[in-house]
């Protein structure tokens, strides 16, 4: 028989290890997070000092204000938000009543359709419509972008609604109907209203995922139509590498997607797991 | 009458569908059909266009600049595969037992996954750096001497798969978390009576019940590890020399530095048959699993 003495030095060693189990875990992702933050707010000198400073003494806003002032980075941010937004919202235009047809009238051929999509490398996307784009003389425009965009966004919320609409209870719908409600009816009024807060995760997870894409902004875009982790691949390249105003580009592109995720933080899975096109 | 309504239901259903079909055939179908007619074309972007039947593909069979980056995606997909397997079980295992602040901290551990990947790759870049890099740094802090990360040929491939680890160890952890929700308690309850310690409990009750959801994480991490494009453009442009030249990266610059659009199409359409027969592998796999339980 183990003694309470014991018993309780167990479960304290227990949770040293557990503690210790949870550091390692997650300090490779918050340490990266934090040497980007670190980057973007030290002076060139530091950044390239041998042993490395951790903690930016004194701090600056140099980087930021050098980014914004001295590249086009408010077009950059304005292109973004113009090409994912408008490719999140056609998507959802489209997307959303699609995942409730697929659903409710069992349609798994297209659910089978977006899978294979899933699988396809984006490059096949890429090539044909780079050409169809040249073809009809829209080549780098925001509008061509918006249009190769939605190769990312309505599979990922066409994905996403049919399992929450498949998940959802049918009584109000068929309650509706019964009541002369037609099928749009029941879906506009009914269905849509209960299924917000899916059609909420698809939308930031679509944005995300177009807002996160650079294969196609690098191949598509022209010098004025680049979005935001197009500039800052070329503020890598093309300009004398210097660290702080690059990490703090990076910091300004992928916060973003930071903080959007911190909303969908528990549906991630869901939409991540099958629906997105990734390069 | 009541059959005939069901029917008839079912069709008003379709119009649903109807404008997310008419921009899937835009935006997806039509390049399907499109990247298989120009594999079949002599074709470069402003030049005459020629149909040559089959001879992308034969050339292809005997180009040793693209045959050599079909082993190495395969490496670079195994590691990208495998380790984030163990250390998403892992972590999940972690992020299962009770402690403060872990609905944050689990935000903070899926934070990689959702980053934007062109800002990740140049953050690494930088700490890849041999000189001055922070992980050179940390390794001669624990006396290991410095490594040339990127800027070597040997090491160029398990350094960038470093980084793929790095951002998707969180979906495999997401995935079996989800599955160790889900599992009965019963069978621990009798291991524990039994005298069945934490490894035996793992290996004998936990393993078995999530490896279902553990095949389903290893199929997306493979397709998605065959296609990454972001880490490698960014971080090594398929550097040093061809050393981190994947089937990907050699489509794309086939395809937008030379313009080959036959021959990139043929690629395409290898590369789509190769991620294809692994996909539906390991799918068969996970099935063949399920009938032996």
């Amino acid at each position: 028989m183990e003694s309470v003495a014991s018993y309780r030095v167990k479960k304290f060693v227990n949770r040293i290890a557990l503690g210790f189990a949870v550091i390692v875990v997650v300090s490779p992702a918050i340490f990266v997070f934090l040497w980007m933050l670190s980057l973007s707010l030290k002076y060139e000198i530091d950044n390239i000092a041998y042993p490395p400073i951790f903690i930016p003494n004194p701090p600056t806003l140099d980087n930021y204000a050098k980014i914004f002032r001295e590249s086009n980075y408010l077009l950059y941010t304005y292109n973004s938000v113009i090409v994912s937004g408008a490719a999140t919202l056609i998507a959802l235009l489209v997307g959303v009543p699609a995942g409730y047809g697929i659903a409710k009238g069992k349609r798994q051929g297209l659910g089978m359709l977006i899978m294979v999509a899933r699988i396809t490398p984006g490059l096949s996307y890429l090539i044909p419509l780079f050409m169809l784009f040249r073809l009809i003389g829209i080549s780098g425009s925001l509008l061509a972008l918006t249009i190769s965009h939605l190769v990312l966004t309505i599979p990922m919320v066409v994905w996403v609604m049919i399992s929450f609409f498949e998940d959802m209870h049918p009584e109000l719908e068929e309650a509706a109907l019964t009541d002369g409600c037609n099928i749009w009816q029941a879906f506009y009024r009914v269905a849509m209203p209960i299924a917000r807060p899916g059609i909420a995760v698809a939308a930031i997870l679509a944005f995300i995922q177009s807002w996160n894409n650079f294969l196609f902004g690098v191949v598509i875009a022209g010098r004025e139509t680049r979005t935001l982790p197009v500039a800052v691949f070329n503020a890598m390249t093309f300009e004398q590498l210097s660290w702080g105003p690059v990490a703090a580009a990076a910091l300004v592109v992928t916060l973003p997607s930071l903080l959007l995720t911190i909303f969908v933080q528990r549906d991630i899975v869901t939409g991540l797991a099958a629906g997105s096109v990734k390069g | 009458m009541k059959r005939k309504k069901a029917y008839s239901r079912k069709g008003a259903y379709t119009w649903f569908i109807v404008p997310a079909l008419v921009a899937i055939f835009a935006v997806i179908v039509f390049p399907w059909i499109f990247t298989l007619w120009m594999s079949l074309n002599d074709w470069r972007i402003g030049a005459e266009s020629k149909f040559i039947g089959a001879e992308n593909f034969t050339t292809l069979a005997t180009n040793a600049r693209f045959l050599s980056t079909i082993p190495r995606t395969f490496y670079f997909t195994i590691l990208a595969v495998i380790l984030p397997v163990i250390l998403g079980v892992f972590a999940a295992e972690v992020f299962h037992q009770n402690f403060p602040l872990r609905g944050f901290l689990r935000g903070v551990y899926i934070a990689p996954m959702m980053a934007t990947p062109v800002a990740i790759a140049l953050v690494f870049t930088m700490m890849f750096q041999p000189q001055v890099g922070v992980l050179n740094y940390f390794l001669s802090l624990v006396g290991i001497p410095k490594s040339l990360w990127v800027y070597a040929a040997d090491t160029v491939i398990p350094t960038l798969a470093l980084v793929e680890v790095w951002q998707w160890t969180p979906l495999v952890m997401l995935i079996v978390l989800g599955a160790l929700a889900s599992l009965p308690t019963e069978p621990y309850e009798s291991a524990v009576i039994d005298g069945a310690n934490q490894w035996q409990m793992f290996r004998y009750i936990t393993f078995p019940l999530i490896l279902p959801f553990l095949m389903i994480a290893i199929i997306i991490r493979t397709i998605d590890a065959l296609k990454s494009f972001d880490i490698i453009y960014v971080i090594s442009q398929g550097g040093p020399g061809t050393a981190s030249e994947t089937i990907n990266l050699y489509l794309y610059l086939q395809a937008f530095s030379f313009l080959q659009v036959g021959h990139s199409s043929a690629v395409v359409v290898v590369f789509f048959v190769i991620i294809l027969a692994l996909a539906l592998t390991l799918l068969y796999a996970r099935e063949r699993l399920r009938w032996n339980q």
